[in-house]
């Protein structure tokens, strides 16, 4: 199981032959990620890492029967990739490119909404199944195989939870970056909500940050689950001051309600183990599912 | 980006958005000729001096005053201009102002009472639309108002695929009370300000107050306007309004180098790859006792330049007793991030003078530790996340 992704995804690469594109490509397909192409306008026909090229997503969806994409193209033309995408029928839609015009997005949120796919991201590290597939710009080795589900906003944040609960003896399941963006296409409940209902599960990490009501929301619907599967939660930005964007577009403190500390309250009082310091995701894990 | 109002309002205008009409002015001189011209162009008699700084409560802060005659402005506009300007949205030294915005007076009596409303469009996250917020409590303070008042707080939303349609315009100006020409002028403001938000690429207009004048017109006496960063790349025009002067300097430098930089007031300063390790990093510290100096993103490549970029800019604080580096390093290596700190380290030479804790975790970590510990150098190694928040305890101490 897992989610997301796994072994028998057919991932493509759009902005495959760019440099991001090719150096990431690689590292997956060293990986063992099942990459069985990669679309870039215009060089289509041609052969880019030992794998066929594109000119359309439409085409790969055809001729090699992508169902996954991960899209690495710059970001002016990036909202457009997402929808090409979304039309040409792939399922999950895995966006890397940073700094993405809101407006764009707001385009292509709206665009997607009545396709049947799943977007990622944008302005995320990737989503990866260990030992089976690799579809972002994370460091493989850090993400042993196990039970664990990670769902967060960061990138290094990510791998550093991974590398705790590695470190405590655990793997990872899947491990979902899902950005930090003001518009995302998946939300930390939606992921939640995922890693909560596969088998394979059997704790997840939520790794939050200030701003938003992601995590708030995600903490509701945990405690309306009546999901007994046990949640590790952490947000990062205690120190933050308000009004300050903090690295991600999204990371700021606007109201009462987005502080780290509201957060964290609310995610303790929908049942979520809260861990106050980031150094011990690790050890919490660990101690909630022996 | 953020803009002055004056900025904001050319841009509204440009779009034909009605707005209280002034010129800006530099010192005292150029205030009296710019009150001059506009009293010939608006038939205005009084004028007002508005300081132009990014920050919000001017007027709370004595940075906006009405002048009403030629005397009057030019001793207002002398006191307001090179004044350190303290409102609630400022730090306790204030921001320095540098020009006014001399405009004219829009609450001249006539045959209606005149009236202020609160209007702003802005990006609703949640379901990933803009929307426009408005409020009849125009002239205060929107936060006040949405928790003594929520009542009186209306949104509208927006549709991508259609954008702002006539009805959802009109609702606004019922919603607000208007009737007869104001009506029909409200309608006709609310359409161009939101033509203006999506062709401007903007992220935030806030239009507080917007007035109905005596004679019905519906104006923007004030303009908040903050560009989209990520479109600034499309919008040149607008790229060319940024006043390095109203942001922290040494921020301006750090993103000149690429890095993603963010001053605080504590006492040990931090540099990160990852903006989400890096909040997590400035938590560690202050459990660990300290208070973060900084935030600091030196992004996906860490490489010894970049670190002794990093350097330089946390020590160019004077506050910082301390600096902690966290690498978590997946596709940079660490040993090359820790040659990177040894190396710029004996660069830099006697310029660093406060103990550094380097915590150097992914690929390579064990080799990195070597390299640092091997070093000769003054620093202080980690491995883990938590031994480093030991080691700020210690050094602190």
């Amino acid at each position: 199981m897992s989610v997301l992704v796994n072994k028998d995804s057919k991932i493509i690469v759009q902005g495959f032959t760019g440099s991001e594109g090719t150096f990431h490509a690689e590292q997956m397909i060293e990986y063992g990620t099942n990459v069985v192409g990669g679309v870039t306008p215009g060089k289509g026909g041609q052969e880019h890492l030992g794998k066929p090229v594109f000119n359309t997503v439409e085409e790969a969806v055809e001729k090699v029967g992508a169902d996954t994409t991960i899209i690495f193209v710059p970001p002016a033309f990036a909202a457009d990739a997402i929808m090409e995408a979304a039309d040409a029928g792939i399922k999950v839609i895995i966006t890397i490119t940073e700094g993405i015009p809101v407006a764009d997005m707001v385009k292509a949120y709206d665009y997607i909404q009545s396709k049947d796919c799943r977007l990622i991201g944008p302005n995320c590290p990737g989503v990866i199944t260990p030992e089976e597939a690799k579809v972002g710009i994370m460091p493989g080795f850090v993400f042993k195989k196990g039970g664990v589900g990670i769902v967060s906003k960061s990138g290094t944040l990510t791998y550093e939870a991974s590398d705790q609960v590695v470190r405590q003896g655990l793997g990872i399941s899947t491990a979902i970056g899902i950005g930090g963006d003001p518009i995302i296409g998946t939300t930390t409940k939606e992921a939640l909500e995922m890693l909560v209902n596969d088998p394979e599960t059997n704790c997840v990490v939520m790794i939050g940050e200030i701003g938003g009501q992601l995590e708030a929301e995600a903490a509701k619907w945990y405690k309306e689950s009546g999901s007994e599967k046990p949640v590790v939660g952490f947000i990062a930005g205690e120190t933050a001051p308000a009004g300050r964007t903090m690295g991600h577009a999204g990371a700021i403190v606007g109201g009462s309600d987005d502080t780290a500390q509201a957060k964290k309250k609310i995610m303790a009082d929908c049942g979520i183990h809260v861990v106050d310091s980031p150094a011990e995701i690790g050890k919490k894990v660990k101690e909630v599912v022996s | 980006m953020n803009l002055h109002e004056y900025q904001g309002k050319e841009i509204l205008a440009s779009f034909g958005v009605r707005i209280q009409r002034g010129i800006v002015a530099h010192n005292a001189k150029e205030a009296v000729d710019a009150a001059k011209q506009l009293t010939q162009e608006t038939g205005t008699g009084w004028h007002v001096i508005k300081a132009q700084v990014h920050a919000g409560g001017r007027g709370k802060g004595g940075g906006v005053k009405l002048a009403k005659n030629l005397k009057e402005v030019e001793e207002l506009a002398g006191n307001i201009i090179g004044m350190n300007l303290v409102t609630p949205q400022t730090s306790a030294e204030g921001k320095k102002v540098h020009q006014v915005l001399v405009a004219e007076d829009v609450y001249y009596p006539g045959d209606s009472e005149t009236s202020e409303f609160y209007v702003s469009v802005l990006l609703n996250r949640g379901t990933g639309r803009n929307m426009i917020m408005y409020s009849t409590e125009g002239g205060m303070d929107i936060e006040e108002v949405a928790e003594k008042t929520p009542h009186l707080i209306f949104t509208e939303e927006i549709d991508p695929a259609t954008g702002l349609l006539p009805f959802q315009a009109r609702k606004v100006a019922f919603n607000l009370g208007l009737s007869g020409t104001a009506f029909k002028e409200m309608v006709k403001f609310i359409s161009a300000l939101y033509k203006a938000y999506v062709e401007s690429d903007s992220s935030m207009f806030e239009i507080n107050p917007v007035l109905k004048t005596s004679d019905d017109k519906i104006m923007a006496v004030d303009a908040k306007v903050t560009i989209d960063d990520n479109a600034l790349y499309r919008r040149k025009n607008y790229a060319e309004m940024r006043d390095l002067r109203e942001e922290n300097p040494i921020e301006v430098e750090a993103k000149a180098v690429g890095l993603n930089y963010v001053d605080l007031d504590g006492n040990v300063g931090c540099m990160v790859n990852g903006a989400g390790l890096a909040m997590a990093t400035m938590d560690l510290i202050k459990m660990a006792g300290g208070e973060p100096a900084n935030f600091l993103d030196v992004g996906g490549t860490a490489d010894a330049k970049r670190v002794e970029e990093a350097f330089r800019i946390i020590l160019k604080d004077p506050n910082v007793k301390a600096i902690l580096i966290n690498i978590f390093g997946g596709i940079v290596r660490c040993d090359r991030v820790a040659q990177g700190v040894v190396d710029a380290y004996k660069n830099m030479g006697d310029a660093i003078q406060v103990p550094i804790i380097v915590r150097l975790q992914g690929t390579n970590a064990e080799l990195a530790k070597e390299i640092i510990d091997n070093s000769g150098l003054a620093v202080h190694s980690a491995v883990q996340f938590q031994e480093a928040a030991d080691k700020v305890k210690e050094v602190l101490a």
